[in-house]
């Protein structure tokens, strides 16, 4: 082990749904589960780090102290961080830099939201013309299944993917999702089942775009030093990534109109959604090639192979080859969603990058019944949301 | 009385039915171009400029790729029409600002009409209307494409 890593002592998750209260529970629910876990004291923690709540909890999009309040004040220092679908990561990286700064011994790492039903839409109200994330609903209509099927529609013409590869992952995603008892969706679902849903934004389906749902999770973080006392070989994270993209970012993201423009400086070598996991690599000392699961933002079924591509598991335009080939599928060299993925959860926004180390801990200590990934030493998180942000978590076991 | 044609957001494209251009910005130092429009700090990581003039972008690009709007868009979408159409959006590539550019594709053209790569022409259309003014906002089209269904 190197000094840069820091020990997971315990996980914990309130099941993703759609339950409609309010989003203290799930993260409350979440935090006692991680705490129990951990064999960790609600009072000796030190840093309550916690991902934004983004809309329909408490007003003030508030979360860390909230949370803290629920479990009952204790006086630990607390922040609070937002960074879109990255706020659980880097909530994470906050804890993770007290810890590694000897700041603290122990951190809580918690997030949990309350969503509305339907699309994801501007908070507030009132015209804002100079807020592309207003202005791109107001103009384009472009919500964000839009450019999901953007990136989906391009990977047909570009590399002859089909809609029914698309299909297929949800279909794989969706037999881990039923066995996990976290997961909102449980269904098992076919090819054809898949492809007689309601189109969204062509090429994708009602079942191929990720729903909105309500749910919690939560880390114990700890320096390696406090984990010795309580456990002889926790899991660990090696390495946490939240790297802004590089000018000229050339490919369109939510919430924009446009991309940057490449007329005057040269395209970075290494696009922003690579460079998510690179980073991670570097960090961490490893490769692609040492990942055995991983957790990836399945946004829609395409986009999870976007990210094969992205976190270096194949080159561009070969993912379809490793989904057809099952390397990707439970069973395989390199399963990718065995959780179930956003198919089966749905998107609690300041929950999910948690969320995605609570399953690669649970796979790492072997303890993902139903979906296990056999002998798994190493994992890899990576996710991507609005306004630039991303973020990958290297979990070693 | 005819409504007032007033365009959906102010600055971002000219009203010249016959030759409608987007309208960005380039910085005066280094003469990277934004759009929409950027009038404060060049995003360039190796400029300081805080000067910019404003620039019509191409009118024509390749399409880097498409979807649809096949569910009516939540609020503040507006829909022009009861009931609601699904429309096709396009992200095209300017060749010469190297720059992918959204926008709604011009009623009559669905995803099947489209293939990444093709050449896209901008077209003014209305966006939607209330009692004294039709909305208007820039749309891609197909090159060689009917004329839009939108109001002359």
């Amino acid at each position: 082990m190197t000094a840069r890593e820091v020990a997971i002592l315990g996980v914990g998750m309130h099941p993703w749904g759609k339950w409609g209260r309010n989003f203290v529970e799930y993260g409350v629910a979440a935090a006692q589960a991680a705490l129990a876990d951990a064999g960790v004291a609600w009072k000796d923690v030190q840093f309550v780090a916690g991902g934004e709540t983004i809309r329909n909890g408490y007003p003030g999009y508030v979360a860390g102290a909230s949370i803290a309040q629920a479990l009952g004040w204790n006086g630990a220092q607390v922040t609070s961080s937002y960074g879109a679908c990255a706020s659980g990561s880097q909530a994470i990286a906050t804890a993770r830099a007290q810890i590694l700064a000897g700041i603290c011994d122990v951190a809580l790492v918690v997030g949990a939201d309350t969503t509305p039903k339907g699309f994801f839409a501007p908070a507030g109200s009132g015209d804002r013309t100079r807020d592309p994330d207003w202005l791109r609903f107001r103009l384009l209509g472009a919500t964000n299944p839009v450019y999901f099927g953007l990136y989906a529609r391009r990977r047909m013409d570009l590399y002859g993917d089909t809609e029914r590869d698309f299909a297929q992952v949800k279909v794989k995603n969706s037999r881990c999702g039923a066995a996990n008892p976290n997961a909102r969706y449980r269904q098992i679902y076919t090819v054809d089942e898949v492809l007689a849903s309601a189109m969204v934004s062509d090429p994708l389906r009602l079942l191929q775009i990720c729903a909105t749902s309500d749910g919690g999770a939560a880390l114990v973080l700890s320096s390696l030093a406090y984990a010795r006392k309580l456990t002889t070989k926790p899991v660990t994270i090696a390495a946490v990534s939240t790297v802004t993209p590089r000018f000229p970012q050339t490919v369109i993201e939510m919430p924009n109109f446009a991309t940057d423009s490449a007329a005057t400086l040269p395209v970075p070598d290494v696009s922003f959604k690579d460079s998510i996991a690179k980073v991670a690599y570097e960090q961490a000392g490893l490769g692609p090639e040492d990942v055995n699961v991983a957790e990836v933002y399945d946004l829609s079924s395409a986009l999870e192979l976007d990210w094969y591509e992205n976190i270096g598991l194949c080159k561009p335009g070969e993912a379809v080859k490793l989904l057809r080939d099952g390397v990707t599928s439970l069973g395989g060299k390199q399963p990718v969603n065995p959780s179930g993925g956003l198919g089966a959860f749905g998107e609690a926004i300041p929950a999910q990058a948690i969320a995605q180390v609570c399953e690669l801990t649970w796979q790492l200590r072997g303890q993902a019944a139903g979906r296990q990934v056999e002998g798994a030493r190493v994992g890899v998180t990576a996710n991507q949301g609005l306004f630039g942000h991303g973020s990958a978590v290297v979990v070693k076991g | 009385m005819p409504k007032q044609r007033t365009p959906a957001v102010a600055g971002w494209f000219t009203l010249d039915a016959a030759r409608p251009a987007l309208l960005g910005t380039r910085c005066t130092a280094c003469g990277t171009v934004f759009f929409p429009r950027e009038e404060t700090f060049c995003r360039s990581p190796l400029c300081q400029g805080t000067e910019f003039e404003e620039v019509e972008l191409s009118r024509r690009g390749r399409l880097w790729s498409y979807t649809s709007n096949s569910y009516q868009p939540p609020a503040p979408f507006v829909p022009p029409t009861e009931p609601y159409q699904p429309f096709a959006i396009a992200a095209v590539e300017l060749e010469r600002e190297r720059m992918v550019v959204l926008g709604q594709v011009v009623a009559g053209v669905g995803v099947d009409g489209l293939e990444v790569g093709m050449e896209m022409e901008l077209v003014l259309d209305t966006l939607n209307e209330d009692a004294e003014n039709e909305y208007i906002v820039y749309k891609w089209k197909p090159v060689g494409a009917a004329a839009s269904g939108g109001k002359s």
